[in-house]
């Protein structure tokens, strides 16, 4: 059974299996718990909606932003750290008011929370790819490799992830030290997931040592199917679960991770700020009272960890049969 | 009002927290009082700490002509003639000078002068510092430039010889540092530590001089501290034993840690807290002009930029080119927002109060991107181009703040600038080797005399340290002949009208484009006199904290 269902996933080429699939898939996830329970759930229903909201801030930031902060051409020096709306002094121009180069605020936020995002997400598909491979390959494999693996977690385990993010960044950019923002942002990508992918291998290990007892992987074996093949499609998608559910939270950590590097100033480059950079820009106005510069981003980076934590507890209840 | 009543209610919960930190650290300081009443004197050492935003990048005063680390050089490091209380030429390791002849100066020595580790002080001491001034790898060869050689009378008199009649010659060595002989000689440092090339020594990090204080331990970019030397032979009217110099680079980190009272005094105070720490009891903000024009550099040289889309010739050659970055420079506004009021616009490439100011020439050109625009047409780039532009974020007020102003109005009439704003620990080195195209540096002439720009920085780059701080080597003969007479003309107003005239053609030329004067902002404790030096010096030895 299990083994006809994952590997028809093989014959996606042809288009009339591929629209019926499609079909059947849409059907099941309709009638399925899993929308029931999404549809009826508060939480749920909130915090995707805040995370569809601020990545759709952040995609279509170049269309619906007041104004693109970052191209120099269009800053007024003369309107720099107007007050938001509501304050003495403020511009109706900038709704949240104005940094200390003139930059208005929200449109910063869509821009910073756009390269936040992305780093985000793509840190953590990184660090699931790593994670994944490492930990299939030790809970399938065993023996040596596994405890090698296993002991390289222990270790990895033992620092904050953030100092061995920034442990890795300052090598990043002692290796690279001619600074185009491009290796900027492939260090940073590196250094957060280099820091985050043991929570997956670990949990990829033990549901592989489950799954690999399993009738369904040893018929696999009998039958002669390569251990790759096996690790690939058969084990791979039933320990999938808990990934998507760790993976989820982990967006908010590799987001707030960011931002802590960003802050101090080992992050996304000046030129093309992060929140945490826009954080840390706010930060040397904090005792002057200019409030603005910073908490509005802060506000920002709270919103969306949040809702992405909210939405993945939700999830890893919603995905977890034991508690129904 | 809402605005007012706003900043009151949040300063209100930081100064809440801040007690709560206030009374953490009083009850740790009463601890370490009761540590002490054990185990030292009944009288109790005095210690003063400070913060500044950055740090000097070595104890070796001849390795970099920097203001801040002269500063903390000359704590240590004492010169022939040094300034007194009123910024006036007086006695230093040298008791009386005179022009025995118009090339000849003779100085006689300070008696009984010991150096730290016990050495007494020599004309020989003279003579070394001389030639390791103006040897390989020096920085301060603009203060040495000028001698010839100096010849040894005896052991304290000496006489100084100068390639042309040198009227200036004692303002000029203020800041040419006397090191012991014997000291360099066993520490093998008898050449000074040249940071652009990354040569250290053990005069980066040890120091032996004849100053009012000795380095205790030294932490590069963290904090050194100072202990008071006893035997000084100078005057020591404050009361201070050790002082603790922190570096803390955050802008409000700094302020917290002064409003914390984890510190005595910090220097820079960030321009938008100066309210706020005038506002605090028991802190006071010091303020008051400061010689330093902070201007913006071009590579006048290269044939081609190293750091431009502009390949096979080098727009800043052109003069249209450099009017038209100067006309797009909204100074006004910088000053208004960036700087808060705090700066002083100049069209000129020296402070008001140094001698020999032309003041009939100081008027800007003025702000006008339309002009601009036409301009940069005219050189040939209707489209502007891509530079970038160097710059550092812990050395001038606001240092990366103006520059990000600088680039957008660039923007503005086409140039694309590509900023690389970095701390002055790789900021100097990096332009010091003139590896840049377009630069942020701040002057202030140390002998406020128009001479000391004139020479370094409008001059032609060449022998005995002449411009070398003219970093994009702009060239004009005519002000390399200029300097020259203004050097060893003695007739103050013939002098001042060959200041006026080589100033003018630097003007016309835009050799470079002068922005601003900072303004000194020091936040102490109020139960701290201390004094404050237009060049931006403390000096530590008047520093007297009240009970």
């Amino acid at each position: 059974m299990e083994i006809r269902k994952y590997s028809s996933l093989t014959v996606i080429s042809d288009p009339v299996v591929l629209m019926v699939k499609i079909r059947t898939v849409l059907k099941s996830w309709i009638q399925s718990d899993f929308l029931y329970r999404f549809v009826h759930s508060p939480v749920a229903l909130c915090s995707s909606a805040m995370v569809l909201l601020c990545l759709g801030a952040a995609l279509f930031a170049p269309w619906i932003a007041p104004f693109n902060p970052f191209d120099l051409a269009t800053l007024e020096l003369s309107d720099a750290r107007l007050p938001p709306m509501g304050m003495q002094g403020a511009d109706v121009k900038y709704l949240l008011g104005t940094d200390d180069q003139g930059r208005d605020i929200l449109s910063a936020l869509m821009y910073g929370s756009r390269i936040s995002l992305l780093i985000g997400l793509v840190s953590v598909i990184l660090s699931v790819m790593i994670g994944m491979s490492l930990g299939l390959i030790s809970g399938y494999v065993g023996g040596r490799i596994d405890s090698l693996v296993m002991r390289i977690c222990d270790v990895m385990l033992s620092f904050p992830a953030i100092l061995l993010a920034l442990l890795i960044s300052g090598v990043g950019r002692a290796l690279f030290p001619q600074q185009s923002d491009l290796v900027a942002f492939a260090v940073l990508i590196l250094s957060i997931s280099l820091s985050g992918w043991v929570q997956y291998a670990r949990t990829v290990r033990s549901s592989t040592l489950v799954e690999r007892e399993k009738e369904y992987v040893q018929a696999a074996r009998i039958a002669g199917v390569s251990g790759s093949r096996i690790m690939r499609l058969h084990v791979l998608p039933n320990v999938l679960g808990p990934v998507v559910v760790l993976a989820t939270v982990q967006v908010a950590t590799a987001i707030i991770t960011e931002a802590t590097l960003s802050f101090l100033g080992v992050g996304a480059p000046p030129t093309s700020p992060s929140l945490g950079t826009l954080i840390r820009v706010g930060n040397d106005y904090l005792f002057s009272g200019e409030w603005w510069i910073s908490i509005f981003p802060g506000l920002m980076l709270v919103l969306i960890s949040v809702s992405i934590n909210l939405f993945g507890d939700w999830l890893r209840d919603a995905l977890n049969p034991r508690l129904s | 009002m809402t605005k007012l009543n706003h900043l009151n209610h949040s300063n209100s919960k930081i100064i809440k927290s801040l007690k709560s930190v206030k009374v953490l650290s009083g009850f740790l300081i009463a601890l370490c009082s009761i540590h002490f009443a054990f185990h030292s004197d009944p009288a109790q050492a005095v210690t003063f700490k400070v913060a500044n935003q950055g740090d000097a990048l070595s104890m070796d005063p001849h390795s970099l002509n920097e203001s801040l680390q002269l500063m903390v050089n000359s704590q240590v490091y004492e010169a022939l003639v040094m300034r007194d209380k009123d910024f006036k030429l007086a006695p230093g390791l040298a008791t009386t000078w005179k022009q025995s002849s118009p090339s000849v100066w003779h100085f006689d020595l300070r008696k009984n002068v010991k150096f730290h580790d016990g050495t007494p002080f020599t004309a020989d001491d003279v003579i070394f510092s001389f030639e390791r001034a103006r040897g390989e790898g020096s920085d301060v060869k603009a203060y040495v430039g000028q001698i010839k050689e100096i010849k040894k009378i005896n052991d304290y008199s000496i006489d100084i010889i100068t390639n042309a009649p040198f009227p200036i010659l004692p303002e000029l060595i203020t800041q040419w540092f006397i090191m012991s002989k014997k000291w360099c000689e066993d520490n093998s440092a008898t050449k000074p530590v040249d940071r652009r090339k990354g040569i250290e020594n053990a005069a980066s990090f040890k120091a032996n001089g004849t100053g009012p204080f000795r380095v205790r331990e030294r932490q590069p970019g963290v904090r050194t501290v100072f202990a008071r030397y006893g035997q000084y032979w100078g005057e020591f009217t404050g009361n201070v034993d050790e002082v603790i110099y922190n570096v803390i680079g955050n802008d409000a980190t700094r302020v917290a840690a002064l409003l914390s009272g984890e510190i005595d005094m910090m220097e820079p105070v960030p321009v938008q807290d100066v309210d706020r720490i005038k506002a605090t009891p028991k802190l006071k903000v010091l303020q008051g002009p400061e010689l330093r024009i902070v201007f913006l550099g071009m590579d006048q040289k290269r044939d081609e930029l190293l750091y431009s889309n502009v390949k096979g010739k080098n727009p800043f050659k052109d003069k249209r080119v450099r009017q038209a970055f100067y006309q797009a420079i909204d100074i006004d506004t910088i000053k208004n927002r960036v700087m808060r009021g705090a700066s002083t616009p100049t069209a000129l490439m020296i402070p008001p109060q140094d001698r020999g100011y032309p003041a009939e020439l100081a008027k800007r050109l003025p702000y006008d991107p339309e002009a601009a625009k036409r301009l940069l047409t005219d050189a040939g780039y209707p489209s502007g181009f891509e530079v970038k532009m160097n710059c550092p974020n812990d050395r001038y007020v606001n240092d990366a703040e103006i520059c990000q102003a600088v680039a957008a109005n660039l923007a503005k009439v086409g140039v694309k600038i590509n900023l690389e704003a970095e701390t002055k620990g790789t900021y100097f080195p990096k332009i010091l080797s003139r590896n840049t195209s377009f630069y942020m540096l701040g002057w202030t002439a140390s002998t406020v005399d128009a001479h000391n720009v004139l020479y370094p920085i409008l001059s032609s780059p060449g022998e005995g340290g002449r411009g070398q701080y003219n970093l994009g080597a702009y060239s004009n003969p005519r002000i390399d002949e200029l300097t020259e007479k203004v050097q060893s003309e003695t007739d103050d107003k013939k002098r001042n009208e060959f200041i006026k005239e080589a100033m003018k053609i630097h003007q016309d030329d835009i050799g470079h484009i002068p922005l601003h004067q900072q303004a000194l902002n020091w936040g102490v404790k109020s139960n701290i006199d201390m004094l404050q030096f237009p060049d931006n010096f403390t000096q530590w030895r008047y520093v007297n904290i009240r009970p």
